[in-house]
């Protein structure tokens, strides 16, 4: 198993090697002075002499490039030409939000996408396996931000539109902002909130917090859900109809040992797959829906980035999360690994 | 429904007098039982329901591109004089505007109308270029792999581990704002799935029996790549290409709502008028519902079609 991890983990060294080398051209590839267009309209030539300084932009290309990958080792990815505050250290400062967030969006997608696309699979044809089949073509085509207007339109904002039974106005009891009311006199540990009341025990911070992570977590989760809808769904039709599933039914097994020890742990192998594969689905749908909901994550710190062209916090995102995505689906593998005593073998 | 640009260079006829592999092929065609895989598909696409609910919308969305200055009362990106937008309403419908005016003074029903074709545009245009360059890549490391293969794929595998939304915004960042640049961050963030897509399909064709076949038969590696194994591997690609179309709109959308998009204001977009009518919501939620099911619904009917046209050309997968 050691083994396996440490063969996983020396394949993702050229990756970010790579990507590195990549976002580095990228930033070199922009028209003109890369100095001037980082600078904006803040760019005076003191200020240009000193992102040229910074950067090395005067030095041949590859004595930029040392200088550069030096700074990465060192886990420095630059400062915020806008701000001047050292990318990283805004980035720590935020990613507890945007991963509370993810988390909540993916626990929504698996905790309701697995058992839909198992009840879909189990009733091929039907009437349900037709909704889940509609309704997560459909989830993947709304746009996230669009889903996110619509339901902060209704659950938070409320309609005035009156149902006869109910007003649509009294949906409208959720957050819409934020992650925590201003009211709120919390202690904040490790800037998770959730985790934060729990630690600190104070149950009505933590509540609150809950509370705002719903709506974001929907907008959020619902193509993740779509998506692990499909996979298991298909993955668990496939495993019906293998031969050792037969088997097991011919020689008498009980039909729920079945459906958990054959059929559930066997079709879990792509699933498992396919939620790693989320991760980059989920920090780039987290700048749509932290922005509709002013939820303070890197996801909106990186549309601000993106509207004042701070090219230095958007190298220093992507190169984040593709490390992110990496390290997830090493994770991934590995508990492929624990799933399938196989694939640590081969 | 031939919204797709023709597969790339190469692949046309070749101008070669008859030589053995055109007997080989000849040969193998006529010998077939049955019927062949496309026309095997088509019979099971028409039997599809959800292949003709994609195909129709998909036909309603292209026919209003297409005809837009016919069925739109006005030009696009015209505001009206006088047109009573207050900060807190817009006019709703009237004779000469039949679905009232967008926040902008804007008659609604031509910028939804012209925004079909401005998606069109961009979705066809940024898919063609995505998938000319990334079958090119794709074909180039599978059909003649080695060293071009290894390189080429570890390069695709860096950008396959950025999400393609992420990697249209970097680009997009670089190329400054306009349509062209649109259309080719979009087509750019697909090169690496197309690329990866045509590889695999064709190496699972590499260790096919009448791949074989024609290697023992001593032809050239250009022809056994371009005349036997690319034609039998393409079917996934079309089927990405016409999912891709619908990934297109939905992230012309997101760059819009990220201030990426075209900033000109007579090219009527759904994104934009989407994230125009941000501020509305509460008072007139149709200035964003309507662009933003025009954006769904469009995008449902490529994505329905493109996975029913997998289904159909791969029966092993249906059950």
């Amino acid at each position: 198993m050691l083994r396996f991890v440490v063969r996983r983990l020396a394949l993702v060294v050229p990756v970010l090697v790579g990507l590195s080398v990549l976002l580095f051209l990228w930033l070199r590839a922009l028209p003109g002075d890369p100095a001037r267009a980082m600078l904006g309209q803040r760019a005076t030539p003191e200020s240009i002499a000193v992102v040229n300084e910074q950067y090395g932009f005067d030095q041949p290309l590859l004595q930029q490039f040392l200088i550069y990958a030096g700074q990465l080792l060192q886990g420095n990815l630059g400062s915020s030409t806008q701000t001047g505050e050292p990318v990283v250290s805004s980035f720590l400062l935020r990613f507890p939000a945007t991963i509370e967030l993810s988390l909540a969006a993916l626990l929504f997608a698996i905790i309701l996408g697995i058992p839909l696309g198992y009840y879909a699979a189990r009733h091929n044809g039907g009437i349900l396996d037709t909704f889940a089949v509609g309704g997560s073509l459909l989830g993947v085509c709304v746009p996230v931000f669009f889903l996110a207007y619509l339901l902060k339109l209704v659950f938070a904002v409320g309609i005035d539109l009156d149902l006869g039974l109910f007003n649509l106005k009294d949906l409208g009891f959720l957050p819409s902002t934020g992650r925590q009311s201003i009211r709120m006199d919390a202690t904040h540990i490790t800037n998770f909130y959730v985790l934060d009341g729990l630690l600190t025990r104070e149950w009505d911070a933590m509540w609150d917090a809950m509370l705002h992570l719903v709506l974001p977590a929907i907008a959020l989760g619902t193509i993740p859900l779509a998506i692990i809808v499909r996979i298991t769904r298909a993955s668990v039709i496939e495993v019906i109809h293998d031969d050792y599933v037969r088997t097991a039914e011919a020689k008498g097994l009980a039909a729920s040992l079945i459906r958990r020890r054959h059929v559930l742990r066997n079709a879990m192998l792509p699933v498992a797959t396919t939620i790693g594969l989320q991760t980059g689905l989920l920090f780039s749908g987290a700048v749509l829906t932290e922005t509709v909901f002013s939820f303070n994550g890197i996801g909106s710190y990186l549309f601000d980035a993106i509207g004042q062209l701070d090219y230095a916090v958007l190298q220093g995102y992507i190169l984040f999360i593709a490390l992110s995505y990496a390290l997830i689906n090493l994770l991934v593998d590995i508990s492929y690994g624990l799933i399938d005593p196989r694939v640590r073998v081969s | 429904m031939s919204v797709l640009p023709p597969p790339p260079s190469g692949s046309a006829e070749s101008v070669e007098p008859m030589t053995i592999d055109d007997l080989v092929g000849h040969v193998g065609h006529d010998d077939e039982r049955g019927v062949s895989l496309w026309r095997g598909a088509w019979r099971r696409l028409r039997r599809n329901p959800s292949a003709i609910i994609g195909a129709a919308l998909m036909g309603l969305f292209i026919l209003v591109a297409l005809f837009a200055p016919l069925i739109a009362g006005h030009e696009p990106g015209q505001p009206i004089a006088n047109s009573g937008v207050t900060p807190s309403s817009v006019p709703g419908p009237s004779e000469e505007y039949p679905w009232g005016l967008d926040s902008t003074g804007v008659d609604l029903q031509t910028q939804i109308v012209f925004g079909a074709r401005q998606s069109l545009l961009i979705g066809v245009v940024s898919t063609s270029l995505g998938l000319s360059v990334g079958a090119t890549i794709g074909l180039l490391a599978g059909g003649f792999g080695g060293k071009v293969d290894l390189i080429v794929m570890r390069f695709v595998d860096i950008l396959l581990s950025i999400p393609s939304l992420l990697l249209a915004v970097s680009i997009a960042a670089i190329l400054g704002q306009s349509q062209t640049s649109v259309m080719i961050a979009i087509g750019a963030a697909q090169v690496p799935i197309f690329a990866r897509l045509l590889r695999g399909s064709l190496l699972q064709q590499r260790a096919s029996d009448y791949v074989l076949a024609s290697w023992s038969l001593g032809l050239r590696r250009r022809t056994v790549v371009m005349n036997h194994m690319l034609p039998n591997s393409l079917g996934p690609v079309i089927v990405q290409a016409t999912l891709t179309l619908a990934t297109a709109i939905i992230e012309v959308a997101a760059l819009s709502f990220l201030g990426l998009g075209d900033p000109n204001p007579s090219a009527a977009e759904w994104g934009r008028m989407l994230v125009q009518a941000q501020n509305r919501l509460q008072s007139d939620p149709h200035l964003a519902l309507l662009p933003g099911i025009c954006i769904a619904v469009t995008a449902l009917g490529f994505t329905l079609f493109g996975e029913a046209l997998r289904e159909a050309l791969d029966p092993k997968s249906r059950r």
